[in-house]
């Protein structure tokens, strides 16, 4: 399908795009918007491999491994071919990307990978990791998570990502000297922690609440398809069964034979047409399944907004708590409670070189505090204008998706249709000449 | 001896220049293997107003040259339909009456024009006496007394339908055959009013009689048949396979309607689940109840359809595999007893008939299911239609696309 500018033109215009094609333009989309990544390389995932290895403790294992390829740009269109840069990069590769990605960019949508295990499966798909329908799913969502990321303004500068695309060997020693696997240590602890923030900013909590719903329909959503699926399923197959007692009855008449048996035949591709139809409605499906993982990266990033605010809300409340102690300590009074104050009470007061170490101590506690909230200060401020613009650049894109996911998802109606009425109007003709 | 053509003692011999309708012509190459096989024509000189009376049915003559093999609609003269269902509630019972309304060109119809209402009970009392006075003919099924479980569903408007629509076609299959149809209980049953009618019926043998009786009649014509063998044993195959492949084809079809409604289970919550996301989006709130509007309209379309299935489908199929079994229960029988030798052709002759209405019948219905289905699927397709539409116009409007 040649492109022809706005991807809209392509999908509405033309009612016979099959998958393949809608995910063309999805990739076109994010050519156009294009990054300088982008705009130079080509990237695909171009195969996927069983391999077998020992793993970590030392037990044979098959795994799936994904090539990657780089392609210059330049090349493509000139017409030459030179072989392109390529690497062999498995699941759990990614996933490292992915969480290094987190750590380090905690205030933007970053880009999910495709599910580990096959979810919401309607009965005839394997929920096996190594079925070859799931592999090749897999596959076209690892290129789909690659090419997200390389066509992010901020993610496709990223070194470790760009040594990802082109350094096989070594990438993991690299990613870990980075020190993420700290961060992302105690980051995670953070998160998990119930804590509550005493200012929540409004539009975040909206936004949090928004993922919470996107979540919640989209799995709901999933769910009713795959068993929408499974039902249909069953009604196309049972026209098999048409099939064969029409040929078998077509045997004992006579005019009717002929009539008979080629009815059976189309019967038997009416119910053989339901595969294509399912596995069309599966690439619908994962284009759902992205924004559900999507909606949690959301979550994800509104969480780590909170837990900021809350790290500025406890150094402020620290440093208020420190300067009331030494308004306490320099005029004497005690206002607050404490056991310190009690004991004195009870035990005598403390030496004038005593009270004065300890003014010192404090007048240093609340400098540094004032810098600590300076900058937690500074940092949740940043964080929020740049969450926000990564913010609205994800509503953008997710409407955008969405719609196209929508469209496509019509045009797999259409196309059923058409099958339908193309194998009844066939039969009706067989059964005129009963 | 003509090839295909030879004449019965008992009639004129002005038959051998009756014209053979040619729609036989396949049968003839099979009769030319037995001698004493006739061809049927239509002898006009018999079909007088005189044939029409009950004396006169049984009487071997008056039988042998009253069968048409070409019922075109134009020569048809009697014009049945039953509908317009009422409820009636007596101190003892309710039940409901259908109107049946005849129009006739023949003239031993005192009028052109009969409207009387009819109960259920009435109709089995006609095939009972049909069946009495020609065992060896074969008669089109009645639906079932009860097809659903409980009093309270004999009233439900659905079976009703059913069931007035499967007595109207039971009526058809009388008014169509050359030998039914010319009964006098027949057109008691299409002009009497109800007292006149109530009267007749506890005249004669009554619908009541034994099917003993019937079931030796029946008995007799078949062992007649089993003279010549391997017609018998051709026919009874014959019957034993159709009414597997008749069965089957009811099972598959009842299947699909279970598979089907399952599928509308599940498909139903489907609009509502795009419907409550729009509520959670801006730019997508259209578009998502776009969606949902179009998957309820399509649940709507697929209602229908499982409905089509269940009400015009399911019954003719579930009829003939009632006839089969009745064939199937005549082939069975086995009683000696001595019959006219007449009651053979009769036998073969309706078989034959019998064959081609089947044929006609399943050809017809399969072709209408075959339409509703191409039906089905041309709507689903204007609502997906409908949707790209308006986001082609949407996305023309917010001027995000040039489609020039």
């Amino acid at each position: 399908m040649a492109d022809s500018g706005s991807e809209d033109i392509a999908v509405i215009g033309n009612t016979d795009l099959t998958p393949s094609e809608s995910e063309n333009n999805l990739k076109n989309t994010m050519v156009e918007k294009g990054t300088s990544l982008l705009k130079k390389m080509e990237i695909s995932v171009a195969e996927a491999e069983k391999r077998t290895g020992k793993n970590a403790v030392n037990m044979q294992e098959t795994y799936t491994v994904y090539l990657i390829e780089m392609r210059p740009v330049d090349a493509a269109s000139e017409g030459t071919n030179p072989v392109p840069d390529s690497l062999w990069r498995r699941y759990s590769e990614f996933e490292l990307l992915r969480n290094y990605l987190l750590v380090t960019y905690p205030f933007l949508v970053v880009p999910p990978l495709p599910e580990k295990r096959a979810e919401f499966v309607w009965h005839k798909l394997s929920a096996d990791n190594m079925d070859p329908d799931f592999v090749e799913r897999r596959r076209v969502g690892l290129e789909n998570f690659l090419l997200r990321v390389a066509s992010h303004p901020d993610l496709s500068t990223d070194k470790i990502f760009y040594s990802f695309l082109t350094e096989e060997n070594g990438w993991k020693e690299t990613v870990f000297e980075t020190g993420f696997q700290a961060k992302a240590d105690s980051r995670l602890k953070a998160l998990n922690a119930t804590f509550r923030v005493k200012n929540p900013d409004k539009r975040f909590a909206e936004m949090k609440h928004y993922g919470d719903e996107l979540q919640s329909v989209i799995s709901q959503l999933l769910r009713v398809r795959a068993r929408a699926a499974d039902r249909l399923y069953g009604v196309y197959k049972v026209h098999g069964n048409y099939g064969r007692v029409f040929s078998e009855w077509s045997a004992i008449e006579k005019e009717m034979g002929d009539g008979l048996q080629s009815a059976g035949h189309h019967m038997d591709a009416y119910a053989a047409s339901v595969d294509d139809i399912l596995e069309e409605e599966e690439h619908y499906a994962d284009q759902m399944k992205e924004y559900l993982f999507y909606a949690d990266a959301l979550r994800a990033v509104c969480r780590k907004h909170e837990l900021t605010q809350y790290e500025l809300e406890m150094a402020a409340q620290d440093l208020t708590s420190k300067k009331q102690q030494r308004e306490e300590l320099a005029t004497g009074t005690i206002r607050t409670f404490s056991l310190k104050g009690v004991t004195s009470k009870l035990f005598g007061q403390e030496t004038p070189e005593q009270r004065e170490a300890k003014l010192k101590m404090l007048e240093t506690q609340i400098e540094e505090g004032e810098e600590l909230v300076k900058e937690r200060n500074a940092e949740c401020e940043e964080f929020v204008k740049s969450a926000w613009v990564d913010i609205e650049r994800f509503k953008e894109q997710k409407d955008h998706d969405l719609r196209e996911a929508l469209i496509s998802y019509a045009i797999m109606q259409i196309s059923m249709c058409k099958k339908g009425i193309q194998v009844w109007n066939n039969a009706k003709e067989c059964f005129s000449k009963m | 001896m003509m090839s295909g053509s030879v004449v019965d003692n008992t009639v004129s011999s002005g038959n051998s220049s009756a014209a053979i309708p040619t729609d036989i012509s396949g049968q003839i190459l099979d009769l030319d293997e037995d001698d004493d096989l006739e061809v049927f024509s239509k002898d006009t000189t018999l079909t007088d107003g005189s044939s029409f009376n009950a004396s006169m049915q049984t009487s071997p003559a008056s039988m042998i040259n009253q069968y048409k093999f070409e019922e075109d609609a134009d020569t048809k003269d009697i014009f049945v339909t039953v509908d317009n269902p009422e409820s009636h509630v007596t101190a003892i019972e309710t039940y409901i009456t259908y109107r049946v309304m005849t129009k006739t060109t023949r003239s031993e119809f005192d009028s052109s024009e009969f409207e009387v209402r009819r109960r259920y009970q009435d109709f089995l009392w006609l095939k009972g006496r049909l069946e009495e006075a020609h065992p060896t003919l074969i008669a089109h099924p009645l639906p079932e007394k009860f097809v659903v479980k409980g009093m309270v569903e004999r009233f439900n408007e659905d079976f009703i339908e059913t069931r007035r629509r499967a007595l109207h076609r039971f009526l058809n299959k009388i008014a169509e055959h050359p030998i039914f149809s010319s009964s006098e209980d027949f057109k008691i049953f299409l002009t009497a009013a109800s007292g006149e009618l109530t009267s007749h019926k506890k005249q004669g043998p009554g619908f009541l009689s034994r099917m003993g009786d019937t079931v030796k009649a029946v008995a007799a014509a078949v062992r007649g048949v089993r003279n010549r063998p391997q017609e018998f044993t051709e026919m009874q195959e014959y019957v034993e396979a159709f009414s597997q492949k008749i069965s089957s084809l009811d099972k598959v079809t009842q299947r699909i309607v279970r598979e089907q409604k399952e599928y509308l289970e599940e498909l139903k919550e489907c609009g509502p689940t795009y419907a409550l996301w729009s509520q959670s989006e801006e730019e997508l709130a259209e578009p998502l109840k776009n969606v949902a509007g179009c998957v309820d309209r399509c649940c709507k379309e697929t209602e229908e359809q499982v409905k089509n299935l269940s009400d015009h489908l399911i019954p003719v199929l579930h009829e003939y595999v009632l006839c089969a079994d009745t064939l199937k229960m005549r082939n069975d029988l086995d009683k000696a007893e001595d019959r006219l030798e007449w009651a053979n052709n009769a036998l073969k002759s309706d078989w034959t008939r019998w064959q081609k209405v089947m044929r006609t019948d399943l050809r017809s219905a399969f072709v209408d299911t075959a339409e509703r289905n191409v039906s089905y699927y041309e709507k689903c397709l204007a609502v997906w239609e409908s949707f790209l539409h308006s986001q082609r116009t949407d996305a023309e409007g917010n001027g995000k696309v040039d489609f020039s």
